[in-house]
């Protein structure tokens, strides 16, 4: 018997409430003091095709999905044929009897139960939509886990649609519960709450990144729906009328990138969320918030391209568009968290950082780390730790103080010009998408194009130097050296961990800070590693390559994937041996 | 009381002798001194073209942006300090060609901007090609042929996007720009004024001496009434040898975009305290998700 370290898959159609039944679950054992990681992956359509949401429960830490399944619950034949041959040893998959008449399954050692789901929905909540709430109460029931969590989480969602409806799918839970019980001899796999835990928080990067950025002050979103960026805008509208931000949908990128620009030179912190093809809308403006110096985020949750390529997807391939875009050359701060902690974290700083060195800051997410839920600490998302640092921006008085004409752009020997928000009567100046004086007037002198332009770049000296060098994870020594950025932290985390258990020892280190590069001790990190390997999820190791042009550092050995899923330990592990 | 002296700039335009750009220049100036507005209180926004150089050549607060793009500027700047009068100077090609879009969105908005087009009906700065809004036909370097498109009819839109004032008027009368200019920046919601502005290098034909037999204005037609929508449309329709000028609509009955945001009711977001989340907002956020 294993307890408490085990994956359960439920799948089906959309339309099914695959995803919003997954994540009720993730909450639910959580709430009973245990760990998870969920996973959805979804069509990107509305109705059919095929859903699935994974959760994989431990009680130790997770930071990554893995690829076995111990039960999958089926509510429909499809997620059957896709995943029967994940299922472990001694794991059981249950489907709806009501909708599949053989089960198409060749395998021994797996158990198989067929449960009229739809049928037992009708009868206890009158709808057949109650089946994931029935298919539930079966997995309770079959691990052994307390179904007080998850009828929690069952009235908690079901609120809103009154007590007819909650009832309902309590007695739907209790039902599956009933059923699930009856066959738990036979299924190896158990669930036990543990009673003492502390409380845990249950949320996905998209949500991490928009608390961070609400805490750091952002009072200005605007975007344009694309999945997998417009939960931040959704979330952000959500919490706007009682945290006093500015929300708005707009009709495509370019405007929404040109409003927080707008936003941002009056004086407002504001951010566009978004998605690789929205941020190819983006690209022109961008240079115009490099140009006259106006600091803004833009938050680019990456997904497959080219085009449209898989939307409802995960990849990390638009590292080098996102460095390089818009024409001309001009200063921009990248940032790639990996964890719900560092997402967090990236929301706020993003924004000190843009007005500190007052350019565009984007924040790189992929849909993975976007979607993929896991329970922290309360304390993980650090509330304490937000600072609001506005940089070198006029106070009041300094403003009152101020004679003579102000030089929006002064030449100073940091680069950064102390900025006033436009409305004070000493302070009154226009500034140009052109080259420009000190003043903001348009200026076509050579000598003041070179000056403007040193000042502009300049400012990335002081900003390389608050850059973080990449972060070691594992023993100082090792055989191994995994290089990774952004949302493979938790896969090679566990790949790093897996490894060294079996007395084979690996490190990582993870790159969050991708611009400016933090080379010199990312030159001295890999010059101390013996084997180095990078993992990433894209077709040509674009990380790899940043660093090989950064530092002079090749590394020939690539982990690479780009079939629209994400990595996992198992995929990680089976390419090192391959290679090894 | 300000001046139009108070809005002088150091700098020069660098327009051609006799362009139109100095009437409506002139006429934003004398409106603003009129409706008492200091340089600090006004934000003027534009995009790429000589008449986009307008806020070079001003003592106001100013953001000369990208191409077509003026509207979403000024639209971020309006809603971050709704203070503000925030004024959109740009050409036919900015306006009525890249950010056409942005326009029809902006009057169904009713984002309280004044959007004044500097309408030379041609392409200055990049020297002499046809715009959206030159008469089809119209022999240009891109256009050796004649151009096959109709112009777009830029009242017509705005009235059918929803526009709460809607107005032309022509560099050849200051009087009646300024008024028309006035009466736009006082106006609630947003506010389109097209305006003629003979293009004296590359437009031989949209000259001073062609619109000025043509124009009439509406205000001197007997009845004719602004806030009558369909009526408007059928002034818009109007071109050839009478082309109409004035406010062609005007209603001041929808609320402006700005005034129903939650997060503005408190006042101009940029004036809002910008802190640390409080213990119990934290509390709450962290509640969410337990």
């Amino acid at each position: 018997m294993t307890t408490n370290n085990m994956t359960i898959r439920l799948g089906g159609a959309a339309g099914d409430g695959v995803e919003s039944n997954g994540a009720g679950l993730c909450l639910a054992l959580a709430r009973g003091g245990l760990h998870v990681f969920g996973l959805p992956d979804y069509h990107s359509r509305i109705r059919g095709g095929h859903n699935f949401y994974s959760v994989r429960i431990s009680d130790q830490p997770l930071y990554s999905h893995e690829e076995p399944v111990h039960l999958l619950l089926a509510l429909n034949e499809e997620t059957i044929h896709r995943h029967r041959d994940k299922i472990v040893e001694g794991g059981a998959i249950v489907y709806d009897s009501g909708q599949v008449q053989d089960l198409p399954l060749h395998r021994k050692g797996i158990l198989a139960l067929p449960i009229p789901l739809s049928e037992m929905a009708k009868e206890k909540a009158g709808t057949e939509l109650a089946r994931n709430t029935v298919a539930l109460g079966v997995a309770a029931g079959l691990t052994g886990f307390d179904p007080a969590p998850i009828e929690s989480v069952i009235r908690q969602n079901f609120a809103r649609k009154g007590q007819t409806v909650v009832d309902g799918n309590l007695a739907a839970s209790e039902a599956g519960y009933q059923e699930g019980q009856k066959h738990a001899a036979d299924f190896p796999f158990k669930l036990k709450t543990i009673p003492d835990a502390p409380p845990r928080l249950v949320l996905n990067g998209n949500q991490a990144f928009a608390m961070g950025a609400l805490a750091g002050g952002c009072r200005f979103v605007a975007g344009y729906p694309m999945t997998p960026g417009s939960p931040v805008l959704e979330w952000m509208a959500a919490h706007a009328a009682d945290y006093g931000v500015v929300t708005a949908q707009v009709e495509d990128e370019i405007a929404a990138i040109n409003l927080i620009i707008g936003a941002g030179q009056a004086g407002v912190r504001a951010m566009a969320p978004t998605s690789g093809g929205g941020f190819s809308l983006m690209v022109e403006a961008l240079g115009l918030a490099g140009m006259t110096e106006v600091p803004i985020v833009v938050y680019e949750a990456q997904r497959p391209g080219p085009s449209t390529g898989l939307a409802t997807r995960t990849e990390q391939g638009d590292l080098w568009f996102v460095l390089r875009a818009s024409q001309g050359e001009f200063p921009r701060i990248v940032l790639a968290p990996g964890t719900i902690e560092q997402s967090f974290e990236a929301g706020w700083r993003a924004f000190n950082l843009a007005e500190r060195y007052q350019c565009p800051v984007i924040v790189l997410s992929d849909h993975f780390l976007a979607n993929a839920i896991r329970d922290v600490a309360p304390e993980a998302l650090d509330f304490d730790a937000v600072t609001i640092d506005r940089g070198e921006l006029l106070s009041q008085a300094e403003l009152d103080a101020l004679e003579g004409d102000y030089k929006r752009h002064a030449f100073t020997e940091s680069g950064i010009s102390p900025r006033a928000i436009p409305g004070h009567p000493r302070a009154v100046y226009a500034t140009s998408s052109d080259e420009h004086t000190e003043y903001g007037h348009i200026e076509e002198d050579a000598e003041n194009r070179r000056r403007m332009m040193d000042k502009r770049m300049r400012k990335l000296e002081a900003a390389v130097k608050e850059m973080r060098p990449p972060a070691l994870y594992g023993p100082q020594d090792a055989d191994f050296t995994f290089v990774g950025w952004g949302s493979t932290y938790g896969p090679l985390r566990e790949a790093v961990d897996r490894l060294n258990a079996q007395g084979k020892l690996a490190n990582m280190l993870h790159i969050v800070d991708v611009w400016p590069f933090p080379t010199e001790p990312t030159a001295q990190m890999l010059a101390a590693a013996k084997r180095v390997i990078a993992v990433e999820g894209n077709y040509s190791g674009q990380m790899a390559d940043l660093i090989r042009m950064a530092t002079g550092h090749q590394i020939a050995d690539r982990i690479l994937k780009y079939d629209g899923r994400p990595l996992s330990p198992e995929y990680i592990l089976e390419n090192v041996t391959r290679k090894a | 009381m300000t001046t139009v002296n108070d809005f002088a700039s150091p700098v020069r335009p660098t327009w051609c002798t006799g362009c139109g750009n100095f009437g409506i220049w002139n006429a934003l100036k004398r409106a603003l001194a009129r409706l008492d507005l200091a340089p600090h209180q006004v934000m003027l926004v534009s995009g790429i073209g000589c008449g986009s150089k307008l806020p070079d050549y001003t003592h106001a607060n100013g953001y000369m942006s990208i191409h077509g793009r003026t509207v979403p500027v000024a639209t971020g700047i309006k809603l971050a300090n709704h203070g503000l009068k925030v004024i959109c100077t740009h050409g036919d090609g900015d306006a009525y060609a890249e950010g056409l879009g942005h326009m029809m969105h902006a009057a169904r908005r009713n984002i309280g901007l004044v959007d004044i087009i500097q309408d030379n009906r041609i392409y200055g700065l990049t020297k002499g090609q046809y715009s959206p809004t030159s008469d089809q036909g119209r022999v240009s370097k891109t256009s050796p042929w004649g151009s096959f498109e109709l112009p777009v009819n830029p009242i017509a839109l705005a009235l059918a996007a929803g526009a709460t004032f809607v107005a032309r008027s022509w560099s050849g009368d200051i009087t009646h720009l300024t008024d028309t200019i006035a009466s736009a920046i006082q106006h609630r919601g947003y506010a389109l004024v097209d305006v003629f502005q003979p293009c004296v290098t590359f437009n031989r034909i949209n000259s001073y001496e062609y619109y000025r037999p043509r124009v009439y204005k509406l205000q001197e037609e007997p009845g004719y009434d602004p806030t009558d929508r369909i009526a408007a449309f059928q002034r818009a329709q109007e071109w050839g040898d009478r082309i109409p000028i004035g406010i062609f609509y005007q209603v001041e009955d929808r609320p402006a975009y700005e005034e129903q945001v939650p997060a503005l009711k408190a006042g101009p977001l940029v004036k809002q305290p910008l802190e640390k989340l409080r213990p119990g907002q934290i509390e709450a956020l962290r509640a969410e998700v337990i």
